[in-house]
């Protein structure tokens, strides 16, 4: 596409209803501003329902000689303590068959904040208390804490390694121009969805089991649930109405909450609810992956890279959960928009003492990039190109010979290039690093950087099986639509999306169409709402659905009124038959009498994609998803203190179904991922203690945080070339990865004090700390110069 | 002395005589109320999912005042003799939703919807301010009304727009019953006080300091609470007992604000929302600092005092005041002295306080003509974060040379502590580089700080020095330093 085509709009462009692509509200706003939007702790308690509260374990590592836990029997109002002993079937809450990862452990402690016991009271607070009385003695080992700490005591990895290979990359960097090698830090993050973990259980007759569980895989919990409680699966019933944000953090973390409410309720007999105190949280259930990535890149003197070879290391935590396909993922993602001639990428994805580190928007996806984006900026600064120069001389060009991923995968659609250079041009970003230069020249203590990165995302579940999704839709006799499907809300709009296109296909108005809450009795068998694929999977499987009853309705008119069907459309006025309107609910009500049947199912899987890991050879994914982000920033070289001053981001979401959830789904990634990759710091002492499991400690970005200056745009009328739905792409995890801009606009900044010399290598997150450490590096380097560099103070 | 409390949560009075003293604010309005739009994000005041509004009558000028407060760190009989409106209460009679609320909905400020209405309460009291401004408040303005509510989901900037509209919107329900809530108001402002005895403990209201002496010299396990933003995470998050809480924050004379010709004296009670005016009115140098103690929940709710009486080495407030040269006023009994701040703080854990004495108030004295001062807070996040290295610094110039120098500092040590070698480095001798490079030297015999989760003992110590340079270039003719500023200012031109 040239790069007059690229065409921006933004949300103040609004389009007329009817079509699917309009800025609908989101469906609960209403709710959410009224505090009416129910959440897990706010459903109606049943009578007599018992509150569960978590015994976590105090050293990082070693084996239990003695639990004794007759105090916490003891305290008032305890029913009952949960311990490995009281679970009937199988103590496990692996969600990869790994059988690693006891829901209660017993003998063997693996982190400090595992789960021991569980009390069970009358109240949340007298669980609260009795927890505290618990006397564990323990056999104390040295804890692996971190990436070299686990590589030093041998390297145990959690799953196997992936290699991805394509091309000789040894010869590749023996034969290039010139070399390079290094390494990134990138710590990992809490994802800090604002309602923790929660989840309430009602027990039923003959062993049935209810549970409303704040979970972004309902089927798994349905499944775990079934295991620790030696049940089939039709006798246990997940429901989730709206989750308090997610992230990743509840695609497999909300299992062990949702069991044990589910096993106490097994247990008395009595509804169950357990919500874990934000602590508990932070201190029990797994975050981002931080990673440690070495590369090794040949290159040429017009910074084209010839090769690559980076080693992605991750700190997995003590059990495997998620970690293989996330450290796969980041391997996916290596080589973010650029080509790479010959090249070899390495997983590592090795066992620690901490918490199991799990799915997280982006899901390794930024991490991989992270290196990705590293290498360009060490060639920038070898060759002393623009790094947005360097980008566009190694992005990938679709349908020329450099167009291959590592993992063999051709890109069909890059339009990372046009992006860039629209957004370049847009923002006037060569104007302005000029500006920042010669500011920074004129400045002792503040200084200005600006970086302009691009994304590339992989959509599609890898693991390919998961790429499936069921509906269910029924249409009463009053033509209200009643609609569920396999995914769940956790803020990202898709219930709203899904209305629109029950909207769209019947031509109703957004009261009439109801979705309902997510429930493993009515859509069975789904798949986690994650890897963005929440309203490509769903919204076809709602289409399939409604098209299926469509088809019937237009089937049945055309008999019954003697047209042609397509006669028979749908419209807002009704449906014309003919030269008849018939209002939509008549026209049901009439099918009705005629025993047509008003309610489908719909399923949907997605076409194209195969991966063979064991080649390292697939498409594993059906499309990507594009944009680039520019970040300015200004830093204080005195206190390492930084400020995000302007933001333009220019994302590709397709068609979008609907722009301002779209806008807003980007904006509130990049604020996350600046946060990622600035103040959010994790933070274990030697003895393995997580230091920072709380707000107070943990901090996430604020409101004055966000950018001085904040410009988003989507790009219009760029349709999926993928027959997606409505043609729209996925848009949850890849603006997440416009962060990188401020991360690299900072190095900017600080490159400043070596006059631009030296690449700053600053490591993630960058704390007023981190910047500082940075400064006073390349000030160091600076001074070794025998010329005297620009002082800096 | 009443047996009860007494509130109004929303149109109905609330009378309590069964209540213990450090059931929260949210458990009760949750659990025995059953207003669950009030949402549990932290339980420690961090993240503001539970923002309610308490309205009180102003003991400065007797109006209505609109506080945004974290009930998840609020004890019930703090709410005595307050309005308390919840996020249930906000639509006006005929159902229609606030004009705060309505704009969070057209602007899309709502996704996963958990903090939102944590925002909204603190929206409707920003309102509420904006209405006594002259001019259209500052984006930094409404950065600072929601800095004490974190969002995952939106990246703010929507929340801003709704601010925006929200503010440009007309009056809402409670502008027309002002007065009414006024009324309501100076009808619970009995002047009794109030004495609780139940099964979880005894809550003591008391209604002067005379009262508070005879209670704190007549009992040994009664712990003083003002506005509980640290007291209420030993209940919440350390699950501690306390068997008798004595709740100072509505005692009249510990809430006044006392100005002589010596400068102003802050009660006990006083709020930093409160002190804010007051102590920037003295020393405008402490506004930016003072605007990022905690977030305005915090400040609407926290005390200067408090901040001083937990002894704590991070808190923001003593480096500050010490700086200013402030005394402690302490009292036991009829037993009354005045000591230099910076004394009162012995060791980490240990005050220079005597079994029943308490603190009845901080004295600021006036500055002497021509003091230089500044406040700096060093944090990884800009608002509602701990400092890594807080500063206050205040030093005179006469014939040339230093002749007063006060270097404070909070992060460095176990308690808030100046730094005696520095000051010694710069005293008599001109406010140069060379008296700064001494000074920055110096540093390193005053403090060996710690490495912990917010900065390692390095940063400590070169932020330390470099914020002495910080000082000394914003004093010498140069430019403010700092990278808020500038960004400030680009917004709001």
């Amino acid at each position: 596409m040239p790069e007059g085509d690229i065409i921006v709009k933004d949300k103040t462009v609004d389009q007329p209803q009817g079509r699917a692509s309009h800025s609908l509200r989101h469906e609960s706003a209403e709710l959410h501003v009224a505090g009416a939007a129910a959440y897990i702790d706010d459903l109606p308690e049943p009578k007599g329902v018992l509150h569960l509260a978590p015994g976590l374990s105090t050293v990082a590592r070693g084996r239990i000689l003695s639990m004794d836990l007759d105090a916490v029997r003891a305290a008032p109002g305890v029913v009952r303590v949960l311990t490995a002993a009281d679970i009937p079937g199988e103590n496990d809450v692996s969600p990869v068959g790994k059988h690693d990862e006891p829901l209660l452990t017993s003998e063997d402690v693996s982190f400090c904040g595992q789960l021991l016991f569980a009390v069970v009271a009358q109240t949340r607070a007298q669980a609260r208390s009795a927890a505290r009385l618990a006397k564990i003695e323990y056999e104390r080992e040295p804890p692996v804490l971190d990436i070299a700490q686990a590589k030093a005591a041998g390297g145990d990895l959690v799953w196997r390694s992936l290699t991805m290979r394509r091309g000789d990359v040894e010869q590749g960097l023996n034969e290039a121009p010139r070399r390079l090698s290094g390494e990134i830090t990138m710590g990992g993050q809490e994802h800090f969805y604002l309602e923790g973990q929660a989840a309430m259980a009602i027990p039923g007759e003959d062993g049935e089991m209810r549970v409303w569980s704040s979970t972004q895989h309902p089927t798994e919990t349905q499944v775990m649930i079934t295991h620790v409680l030696d049940l089939p699966s039709a006798l246990v019933t997940v429901e989730v109405r709206r989750m308090g944000g997610g992230f990743g953090g509840k695609e497999t973390q909300a299992n062990a909450v949702a069991c044990l409410a589910a096993l106490a309720a097994s247990l008395t007999g009595r509804p169950a609810k357990m919500r874990l105190d934000r602590d508990d949280d932070m201190m029990s259930t797994g975050k981002r992956h931080d990673f440690h990535i070495e590369y090794d890149v040949g290159f040429d003197d017009d910074g084209r890279i010839r090769a690559v070879d980076m080693t992605l290391a991750a700190r997995c935590g003590w059990s495997a959960d998620l970690s293989g396909p996330v450290t796969d993922r980041a391997l996916f993602h290596a080589d973010n928009a650029y080509y790479y001639p010959d090249v070899r990428l390495r997983s590592l994805p090795l066992r620690t003492n901490t918490q199991s580190n799990t799915a997280y928007r982006g899901f390794g996806g930024p991490q991989g990039i992270g290196g990705a984006e590293r290498v360009i900026e060490e060639i920038a600064y070898a060759t002393g190109l623009d790094p947005l120069e360097v980008r566009l001389r190694n992005v990938y060009e679709s349908g020329t010979p450099r167009d291959v991923t590592p993992y063999h995968m051709q890109v069909e659609d890059s339009i990372a290039a046009d992006i860039m250079k629209a957004l370049a041009k847009d923002c006037e970003y060569f104007e302005r690093k000029q500006e920042a230069r010669r500011f920074n020249s004129g400045s002792r203590f503040i200084r200005r950087g600006l970086a302009l990165t691009p994304v590339k995302f992989g959509i599609a579940f890898t693991a390919t099986h998961y790429n499936q999704a069921g509906a269910l839709v029924h249409i009463y006799t009053d033509g209200s639509v009643q609609v569920n499907h396999g995914g769940c809300e956790m803020g990202q709009g898709l219930h709203t999306k899904m209305t629109q296109v029950v909207m769209r296909e019947l031509a109703l108005d957004a009261s009439r169409v109801r979705i309902t809450a997510t429930n493993t009795g009515k859509v069975p068998n789904t798949s986690a709402t994650a890897a963005s694929s929440g309203a490509d999977l769903n919204g076809m499987a709602v289409l399939d659905a409604v098209t299926r009853i469509k088809t019937r309705l237009v089937a049945f008119a055309a008999e019954k009124w003697k047209v042609a069907e397509d006669a028979v459309t749908f419209g807002a006025n009704g449906v014309s038959v003919g030269d008849r309107t018939i209002p939509f609910p008549e026209l049901v009500k009439a099918a009705y009498f005629a025993r047509i049947s008003l309610s489908s199912t719909g399923f949907y899987k997605t076409p194209k994609i195969h991966w063979d890991q064991d080649t390292g050879r697939g498409r594993p994914f059906l499309y990507f998803a594009y944009g680039a982000a520019c970040s300015e920033v200004a830093v204080d070289l005195l206190t390492g203190e930084m400020r995000i001053e302007r933001v333009d981001i220019l994302h590709d979401a397709g068609r979008s179904l609907n722009p301002a959830i779209d806008i807003g789904q980007v904006e509130g990634a990049f604020v996350q991922g600046a946060g990622w990759l600035t103040t959010e710091e994790l933070v274990w002492d030697a003895s393995g203690r997580l230091r920072t499991h709380a707000p107070s400690t943990y901090k996430i970005p604020g409101c004055s945080d966000r950018p001085r200056i904040f410009n988003v745009r989507l790009l219009d009328e760029a349709p999926n070339r993928e027959e997606t739905i409505f043609r729209s792409k996925a848009v949850g995890e890849p603006p997440f990865v416009h962060g990188f801009s401020v991360l690299h606009a900072i190095s900017d900044a600080l490159a400043s004090i070596d006059d631009y010399r030296t690449c700053p290598r600053l490591d993630a997150p960058a704390t007023p700390e981190m910047i500082l450490r940075c400064a006073a590096r390349l000030r160091e380097v600076a001074a070794s110069r025998p010329a005297s560099a620009p002082s800096d103070g | 002395m009443r047996d009860a409390i007494r509130f109004w949560l929303g149109d109905e009075l609330i009378t309590l005589r069964d209540v213990g003293p450090t059931v929260t604010a949210l458990d009760w309005l949750r659990e025995t109320r059953g207003r669950k739009g009030t949402k549990e994000g932290c339980n420690e005041g961090d993240c503001g999912a539970c923002t309610i509004l308490v309205v009180r009558l102003s003991p400065d000028d007797g109006a209505p005042q609109w506080n945004a407060v974290n009930a998840c760190i609020q004890f019930l009989p703090m709410l005595d003799g307050a309005q308390v409106y919840t996020v249930e209460d906000l639509r006006d009679p005929a159902g229609a939703l606030h004009p705060v609320q309505a704009a969070m909905v057209e602007q899309h400020g709502s996704q996963c919807g958990f903090c939102t209405p944590g925002f909204v309460m603190s929206m409707v009291a920003f309102r509420k301010r904006a209405a006594s401004m002259d001019r259209p408040p500052t984006d930094a303005e409404i950065d600072d009304a929601l800095a004490g509510n974190l969002c995952r989901c939106t990246g703010y900037a929507p929340i801003v727009r709704a601010m925006r509209q929200a503010l440009d919107a007309g009056p809402d329900r409670f502008d027309a019953i002002e007065a009414d809530i006024a009324q309501r108001l100076s009808t619970l402002t009995d002047g009794l006080g109030a004495s609780l005895e139940g099964a979880e403990g005894r809550v003591t209201i008391p209604v002067s300091s005379d009262e508070l002496a005879a209670v704190m010299a007549a009992t040994s396990d009664a712990r003083i609470v003002a506005g509980a933003t640290d007291v209420g995470l030993w209940v919440t998050k350390q699950g501690r007992a306390l068997p008798h809480v004595v709740f100072i924050g509505q005692t009249p004379d510990l809430n006044r604000i006392e100005w002589t010709e010596a400068g102003v004296t802050l009660g006990a009670a006083v709020t930093w929302s409160r002190a804010e005016d007051a102590l920037c009115a003295l020393q405008p140098g402490m506004r930016e600092t003072i605007r990022r103690i905690g977030a305005r929940p915090v400040r609407n709710s926290g005390t200067v005092c408090g901040n001083i009486a937990n002894g704590s080495p991070i808190g923001d407030g003593p480096p500050l005041l010490i700086a200013a040269g402030a005394q402690l006023l302490l009292r036991r009994g009829d037993a009354r002295r005045r000591i230099q701040l910076e004394s009162f703080f012995v060791d980490y854990g240990v005050q220079d306080r005597a079994p029943g004495e308490f603190v009845e108030g901080v004295f600021i004295p006036l500055p002497e003509p021509g003091t230089l001062f500044a406040g700096y807070k060093v944090s990884k996040r800009f608002d509602q974060d701990i400092s890594a290295v807080m500063a206050g610094f205040s030093l005179r110039i006469e014939c040339g040379v230093v002749n007063d120098v006060r270097l404070a500092f909070g992060g460095m040590a176990g308690t808030p502590k100046r730094a005696a070698a520095a000051e010694a480095a710069l005293l008599g001798r001109p406010w140069d580089e060379a008296a700064l490079g001494k000074a920055r030297e110096a540093l390193a015999q005053d403090f060996t700080p710690l490495s912990d989760m917010r900065a390692s003992a390095w940063y400590r110590l070169e932020v330390a020095r470099n914020l002495l340079t910080r000082f000394h270039v914003e004093t010498t003719g140069g430019e403010r330093v700092s990278v808020y500023t500038s960004a400030a200012e680009a917004v709001d031109a």
